[in-house]
């Protein structure tokens, strides 16, 4: 089972939910947590594992081939990412605009660009204890971060089988790398926080779960801030709300200090536990 | 003119409270743009007029003229995002997995494909209670190009600036490190970085500021909740000193900013004066840093 994490706004408690959630269902279950918020990874400050597997993830490129060129400026004219260019008698490529599409380096008709792998990050594999801990991170410059969550994607449902829980920590937004990183998920939880900022996020999420097509729910965190706009949404919108996580202080030092918060916490775990029950739930009722 | 961007890295930091309240101050003197195009929320304190509003369009999409199609199947085994599955023994296209390379559109023997420009959003000039100009967008479910739409948020911004004799673009930039964020920065004359102290926060800063110096921007640091963690609240001064990035001030773990924002205000409206003088201080700080460049 394929769980997304996902969040319209940032900072609404995405990763302190992955983490805890994650270490909580490894202690009873199979669980691989994935970190595919690949621009600013931050699960793995809370999960110190052992690092068991690395690996640099490349995307394909083409290379200017100047002896082959003919100059005929087709690859110029195909590209719609501005990403190779005919200037004179040169022809340049722009890597970070490319979106390796290898319509240029296939419609050459001299072979002139072959497509060529370049770097633009790497995926990291940790164990600690009974918990596996995937993550990628994408190297500064790279703009594009769809390209490295499908292929730590493919990464994971290569390596971990479908007994396993799978929880992703999803970028944040409604933009190109959320989809990519819910697409495939079964089932989405939205966290939220009770603000107007949360709330006016959480609808651009939620239409986007409804625009894909996914079963999700709702936990709102830091419950109590704010006002009771989002449950009043929730309520007349039929969207499940599947925890109030409280608004605690305590809660916000430990995950300063890059701590898991229900083993310090009690009510906290309550909570967790009660969340794990419901994702074990909807495993036996056969989302699979 | 000049511009002043506001980044984080992290999200939740309260960069969007703070941008906020700097637009009040800043008042008629500058140019607002909201350039968190995926998730635009200054608007909520701001109260623009939405006085003029346009489509955005940009890049395109494929779509299969089902009455022209042989069924080869040239298109979905070039295509490299999966994008052209068989249903019902059709060829058609997977609106969320094209990137509109129209790699397909080229290899089609039947003139079967068309590539359409696709609307991914909308952006708005407004007026706003802080007695300014406020460029703000939204940017369509799922959409590509936040990029894009974020260099024409900062374009209109900058040509009212520059029609108008603005003193400043305050510029509430993107999270991460991607694409948007990239479009935010370009052309930024200073950059205020807004961070937590948490190990998280500082991971980001971290990170966001790798980018921040490959512009070779001056940049200065608002550290918000400052209390929750003196120690990592020390590590991130330590980071400044030894990048040289102006430390601007710190502000306390503190509700106060959410129940402002509850009402619909900034800071600088609610009744808290010790938060306001600090962010006034931070406003003025950050004109004289400007004005240096
Ligand atoms: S398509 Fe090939 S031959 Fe033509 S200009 Fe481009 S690289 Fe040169
Ligand atoms: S592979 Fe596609 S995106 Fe990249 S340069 Fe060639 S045509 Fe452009
Ligand atoms: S335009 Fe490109 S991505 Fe879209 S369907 Fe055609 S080949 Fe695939
Ligand atoms: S390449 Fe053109 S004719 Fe062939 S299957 Fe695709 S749309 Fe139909």
């Amino acid at each position: 089972m394929k769980i997304a994490i996902a969040s319209g706004k940032g900072g609404t408690g995405k990763t302190t939910l992955s983490v805890n959630l994650a270490s909580f269902l490894a202690e009873s279950r199979k669980v691989v947590l994935c970190d595919l918020d690949v621009e600013e990874p931050n699960s793995g400050l809370f999960i110190k594992g052992k690092l068991i597997h690395r690996e640099d993830k490349f995307k394909m490129i083409p290379e200017w081939e100047k002896d082959r060129c003919t100059l005929c400026g087709h690859c110029h004219k195909v590209c719609n990412f501005h990403a190779v260019i005919q200037l004179g008698d040169q022809i340049m490529v722009f890597p970070e605009l490319c979106h390796s599409c290898y319509a240029c380096s296939e419609l050459c008709p001299v072979d002139a660009l072959p497509m060529i792998p370049q770097k633009m990050g790497e995926l990291k594999q940790f164990k600690k204890e009974e918990l596996s801990f995937v993550e990628s991170r994408l190297d500064i410059g790279q703009e594009q971060a769809v390209p490295l969550i499908a292929q730590t994607l493919e990464y994971l449902d290569k390596n971990f089988d479908d007994d396993f829980i799978k929880l992703y920590d999803a970028p944040p937004g409604t933009s190109c790398p959320v989809i990519e990183a819910t697409k495939d998920a079964d089932f989405v939880i939205l966290i939220t926080e009770p603000t107007p900022f949360g709330l006016h996020d959480l609808k651009l999420a939620v239409d986007t779960m409804r625009e894909l097509k996914k079963d999700f729910g709702i936990i709102v965190n830091r419950h109590g801030i704010g006002n009771n706009d989002v449950l009043t949404y929730c309520q007349k919108e039929n969207i499940p709300v599947l925890s109030k996580l409280l608004n605690d202080r305590r809660v916000a030092e430990l995950y300063s200090r890059g701590n898991l918060i229900y083993q310090k916490i009690p009510e906290f775990k309550k909570q967790i536990e009660n969340i794990a029950d419901y994702i074990l739930k909807l495993q036996k009722e056969g989302i699979r | 003119m000049k511009e002043i961007v506001i980044i984080s890295g992290k999200g939740g930091t309260g960069k969007t409270s703070i941008t906020a309240s700097f637009a009040m101050l800043g008042g008629k003197d500058i140019v607002v743009a909201d350039c968190d195009v995926d998730a635009a929320d200054m608007h909520l304190l701001m109260q623009p007029d939405w006085e003029r509003s346009e489509d955005f369009y940009s890049g395109v999409i494929a779509e299969i003229d089902q009455e022209k199609c042989i069924k080869c199947g040239k298109c979905a085994d070039v295509c490299r995002f999966n994008a052209i599955p068989i249903i019902d023994e059709k060829y058609v296209v997977n609106t969320l997995n094209c990137e509109g390379c129209s790699y397909c559109f080229h290899v089609c023997p039947a003139d079967a494909i068309s590539m359409n420009e696709q609307n991914v959003g909308e952006w708005y000039i407004s007026n706003t209670k802080a007695d300014n100009v406020m460029v703000h967008a939204r940017l369509g479910i799922g959409a590509e190009n936040s990029g894009k739409l974020v260099a024409k948020v900062k374009n209109e911004a900058k040509r009212i600036a520059d029609e108008t004799d603005k003193q400043f673009i305050v510029v509430d930039g993107s999270p991460g490190i991607g694409c948007p964020v990239v479009s935010s920065l370009s052309g930024a004359d200073f950059v205020v970085l807004v961070t937590e102290p948490t190990v998280s926060g500082l991971h980001d800063l971290k990170r966001v500021y790798e980018l921040v110096k490959k512009f070779n921007i001056p940049a200065g640091c608002i550290i918000n909740k400052a209390d929750l963690n003196t120690k990592v609240a020390q590590q991130v001064e330590k980071f400044l000193k030894k990048e040289k990035i102006t430390y601007i001030a710190d502000l306390p773990y503190d509700e106060t900013f959410t129940k402002a924002m509850t009402k619909g205000q900034t800071i600088v409206e609610y009744d808290d004066t010790n938060l306001k003088n600090i962010v006034v201080n931070s406003w003025e700080k950050i004109k004289e840093h400007t004005n240096k460049i």
